[in-house]
């Protein structure tokens, strides 16, 4: 295949960027869209030019790492997955590719396609856990016993790779898929219960402190989330809050 | 420098306990005037980061990635194992020690596998506790699974995403301390070099991924966490990032090496279509439990089936070879993974291979459907049930227990493996050598500790499916807050430990001149084209099977391509940013030396030993016939090597094995 590409290029956060067209060719319908962007890197690199930066790491789909906007979807067309698991056969020969950064103000450009999601990282800071001694003197693990649906469902909730797909796809950059996942892994669980309402008070004043949107229940963020994260858990993250503030 | 291992007295069962009721402590009050830096936040680091500002240290921790929670160890799908005997099967800390011991060809520590043995049911009470959500049975007790090369069902796990799930549980530990202050956390940053003063680490060069900055960081003692150098061969189940520059540079620095040259192949990997792949995926061991694997039987097949004219499908079962059930009835498609990956090379080498490049075999369902869907028809009630519905039946019971494995396998290379059988082809995967550690996990350096994947020393040549994310747990919940508190209560009087001195001041201009190089060269060829050619050498000469012909070939062509790459290297771009190509030219680097040694140290190891196969030893007659030949005569020892400049040139150290509690025996699983 051959193929044009319109690719977001900024130097650091505080130089302005702009679209580049890029050309490549040969390219393999077996290639990962990742490994598209590597043969146009050594092609840049070749030439002395700086290659495009993307974020990526484990390449199969669970570090969520990798983000990128291709085409206009968060992790490009084809569903329930990530950008690396994304194969260049989904695309067609002399096709024009649009790859962007995720794109939501709590996410600001670092450089080129890479964005800093430290606003996640503070969320969890705020309470996405559960406040535990490390110290091997707990209690054994069968003396709780927890459904298997309790526990399946706190594993879907928990299956969530922070990859930010539900903010840079939702039209008021709202994390609440994300935070609610957390809030319900946690709610689920017995062990879970005893900080709920200060877990779900501070992750979400914690959020918006972030400068991300509301949740307008328009499920954007679901159809895009790689891990089928279900819109549930911004109903139950709600009725946690709502609970909390009694 | 004789090695001293540091193995407590006394009877194996009690050594962990007469140790910690002996070692100094530190005062809770003291610990808050004594820093700690961990470097890698993986589940070996991350534990260990939390659990020591839990304990009142001051941590600085560090990775390369964006969050603690993206580190390799999140990729983990299969399970942990724990000896909790919860099933009622016969499990014990003896009997998980017995085969770890055994499942890495005795080549790893007694006494530090029996450590790792005796808290590995802690670690499940701990993560439970922090919220990991294990599988659950209906009673809603935690669920179990088995692994190959043990009889017990001792593996807890999370769907086909433990290590995520285990990895998210010490995230949430750390964020806990992030917010309390007790661990500063420095993403995207990369630990360039080790400071030492007066023979102690002392701290670390670093370099802000983002700015570019090169960064001093100081403390009381420094812990090395950074996972395996299995990217050596280009192609691996890692992640991109994953590195050995801090193993690397701690060993310039005095830190030995060990057993560079026990890598694991893993047989059920997802094979490699072309010359662009980037990586290599792992599909989970897990799917020898029901898969069968098989080549052609005849080579006229196996050729119509590399061209493409024939299909899986259409081969008849009795044209069919299975060969693990063939040459191991007792395990047959379950036997360890040294054993499995050999195997299937084998097959492909003599050309029974079944895709286009000849390096891949099959792993088929179709008698897992046939048979769960027997058994769901009669659970049923269904009468006289067609082949279409067994089928059906039998599919759905696979999709329950490995639907993400096929649907993952489906996305990468746009075949149904519910219609035809799955390809599967072996891969290198995890690194058994590493950083030589005495018992308290500390290295021949004062002061400096590694933990998890980049130490040596609990797989031997060989590691289980299911113990590296024991290992890596247990190093930092429970083994290291113990051991380091032990030294560093020599440190309560030091004070803050400064920057300004010479010592930090001559590495950071090492760093600085090594990046200003790479930046000035201006060769002619990328990072990855040196890093490409490199894993060639790797994977043809010091790969599953080694001669001693190869390996001193290897070792030249890793030293030539080293010398060329110095010459030729070209990295585009600035000191004083954001440089991802800077990033990978030093990280190449250290492969291109560490590569060299690895082969060194497989041409001393005459012998067959875990995932290696040395083809000049091999058992001559019996039952055992063709298979791989230890020598415990000769090589029951660590290889630990010295730093001496160039890789040829290290010194060889041996800790001698000694096997006190488990008597060595060939490994059989005919
Ligand atoms: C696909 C796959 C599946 C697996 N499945 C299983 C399984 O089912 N069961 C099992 O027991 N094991 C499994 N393993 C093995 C296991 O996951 C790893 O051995 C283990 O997670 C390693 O943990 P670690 O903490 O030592 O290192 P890692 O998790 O690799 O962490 C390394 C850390 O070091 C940091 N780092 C590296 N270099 C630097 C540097 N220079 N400066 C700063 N930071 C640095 C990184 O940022 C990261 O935080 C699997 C491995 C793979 C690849
Ligand atoms: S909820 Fe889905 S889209 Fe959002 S961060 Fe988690 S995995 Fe990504
Ligand atoms: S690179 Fe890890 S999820 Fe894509």
């Amino acid at each position: 295949m051959n193929l044009t590409l319109k690719i977001w290029r900024q130097k650091d956060a505080g130089s302005e960027g702009q679209m580049v067209d890029y050309k490549v060719t040969d390219i393999s319908e077996h290639m990962s869209f990742l490994e598209m962007l590597d043969v146009l890197n050594e092609q840049l690199v070749n030439a002395g030019e700086q290659p495009v930066a993307f974020d990526h790491d484990c390449r199969e789909g669970i570090c969520g790492m990798c983000s990128l906007y291709i085409n206009g979807e968060a992790h490009g067309p084809d569903r329930g997955i990530t950008t690396c698991q994304l194969h260049m056969r989904m695309f067609k020969d002399g096709e024009t590719i649009t790859i962007e950064p995720f794109r939501a103000s709590a996410f600001p450009v670092i450089k080129d396609l890479i964005v800093d999601r430290m606003a996640f990282e503070r969320i969890q800071q705020a309470g996405g856990y559960i406040s535990v001694n490390t110290s091997g003197n707990t209690q054994d693990a069968n003396s709780l016993p927890i459904s298997k649906h309790a526990a399946d469902e706190a594993m879907d909730a928990a299956a969530c790779i922070g990859c930010g797909a539900c903010v840079a796809t939702c039209k008021n950059s709202s994390a609440m898929l994300f935070v609610g996942a957390k809030v319900s892994q946690y709610a689920l669980l017995p062990q879970g219960q005893i900080e709920a309402a200060d877990r779900v008070k501070n992750m979400v004043a914690q959020m918006d402190l972030e400068g991300f949107g509301n949740c307008t229940n328009t499920g954007a963020c679901e159809v895009e989330c790689p891990k089928g994260i279900s819109l549930d858990n911004i109903a139950r993250m709600n009725r946690e809050l709502m609970k909390a503030n009694l | 420098m004789a090695l001293d291992s540091k193995v407590p007295e006394g009877p194996i069962k009690d050594k962990w306990t007469i140790y910690k009721d002996k070692i100094n402590l530190v005062n809770p009050a003291n610990k808050r005037n004594i820093d700690i830096i961990v470097v890698g936040t993986g589940l070996a680091g991350g534990s260990a980061a939390a659990t020591l500002a839990e304990l009142g240290y001051n941590v600085k921790a560090f990775a390369y990635q964006d969050s603690p929670r993206r580190a390799h160890s999140i990729a983990a799908q299969g399970g942990i194992n724990a000896a909790k005997n919860y099933q009622g099967d016969g499990d014990s800390n003896y009997r998980l020690f017995y085969d770890t011991v055994k499942g890495g060809d005795y080549r790893s520590r007694e006494a530090n596998v029996h450590r790792l043995a005796e808290v590995s049911g802690n670690i499940i009470d701990q993560c439970v506790a922090q919220g990991v959500p294990f599988a659950r049975d209906y009673g809603g007790l935690l669920d179990n699974r088995s692994f190959g090369g043990v009889l017990v069902s001792r593996t807890f796990y999370a769907k086909g995403q433990t290590g995520q799930q285990l990895l998210l549980g010490c995230y949430s530990a750390m964020n806990r301390q992030i917010a309390r202050g007790k661990i500063e956390m420095f993403n995207r940053h990369e630990m360039l070099d080790v400071v030492k003063i007066d023979g102690k680490a002392r701290g670390i060069i670093a370099r802000n991924l983002i700015t570019g900055e090169i960064e001093r960081h100081s403390a009381h003692a420094v812990v090395i966490a950074t996972g395996g150098y299995g990217n050596v061969y280009f192609l691996s189940t890692n992640a991109m990032g994953s590195n050995a520059t801090a193993a690397w540079k701690i060993h310039k620095k005095g830190a030995f090496f060990a057993n560079p040259c026990f890598t694991q192949i893993h047989p059920t990997c997802i094979p490699r279509s072309g010359d662009y792949q980037s990586k290599l995926t792992l599909m989970s061991e897990s799917l020898r439990n029901d898969g069968r694997i098989w080549v052609p039987a005849r080579i006229e097949d196996a050729k119509l089936i590399q061209q493409g004219k024939l299909k899986p499908t259409e081969i008849a079962e009795e044209n069919r070879d299975y060969y693990l059930e063939r040459r191991y009835p007792a395990f047959g498609n379950l036997v360890p993974r040294d054993v499995a990956s050999r195997a299937a090379k084998e097959r492909c080498d003599a050309g029974y291979g079944v895709n286009a490049t000849g390096e891949a075999v099959y792993l088929d369902f179709a008698s897992a459907f046939e048979r769960y869907g027997k058994e769901q028809a009669k659970i049923h009630g269904i009468k006289n049930p067609s082949k279409e519905k067994i089928k059906e039946l039998g599919q759905a019971i696979i999709e329950q227990k490995y639907g993400n494995l096929f649907q993952m396998y489906e996305k990468i290379i746009a075949e149904n493996p519910y219609e035809t059988p799955m390809m599967i082809y072996p891969a290198t995967h995890y690194t058994m050598g590493g950083v030589w550690v005495d018992y308290n996990l500390m290295t021949t350096v004062e002061g400096l500790y590694c933990i998890g994947e980049a130490n040596f020393s609990d797989h031997g040549a060989n590691r289980l499916g299911a113990s590296a994310l024991m290992q890596g747990l247990a190093d930092g919940y429970f083994v290291l807050p113990y051991t380091i508190g032990d030294y560093l209560s020599n440190d309560i009087r030091t004070g803050a430990i400064p920057t300004d001195t010479k010592e930090f001041d001559d590495a950071e201009k090492e760093v600085t001149d090594r990046i200003n190089f790479f930046l000035n060269n201006k060769g002619t060829k990328s990072v990855d084209h040196f890093h490409k050619r490199l894993g060639k050498v790797m994977w043809d000469k010091v790969g599953m099977s080694r001669n001693e012909k190869d390996l001193k070939a290897a070792m030249a062509e890793i030293k030539a391509i080293r010398e060329e790459f110095w010459k030729d290297v070209m990295v585009p771009g600035a000191a004083n940013e954001m440089n991802v190509e800077l990033e990978k030219a030093g990280r190449v680097a250290d492969f291109l030396e560490l590569g060299e040694l690895f082969a060194k140290d497989a041409l001393i190891r005459n012998e067959s030993c875990g995932g290696h196969f040395r083809e000049e030893s091999v058992e001559l007659d019996g039952e055992q016939k063709g298979e791989a030949k230890r020598n415990d005569k000769d090589f029951a020892f660590v290889s630990a090597w010295e730093y001496k400049g160039e890789p040829a040139d290290a010194v060889l150290h041996k800790e001698q094995l000694e096997f006190k509690d488990i008597e060595l025996k060939q490994r059989s699983y005919k």
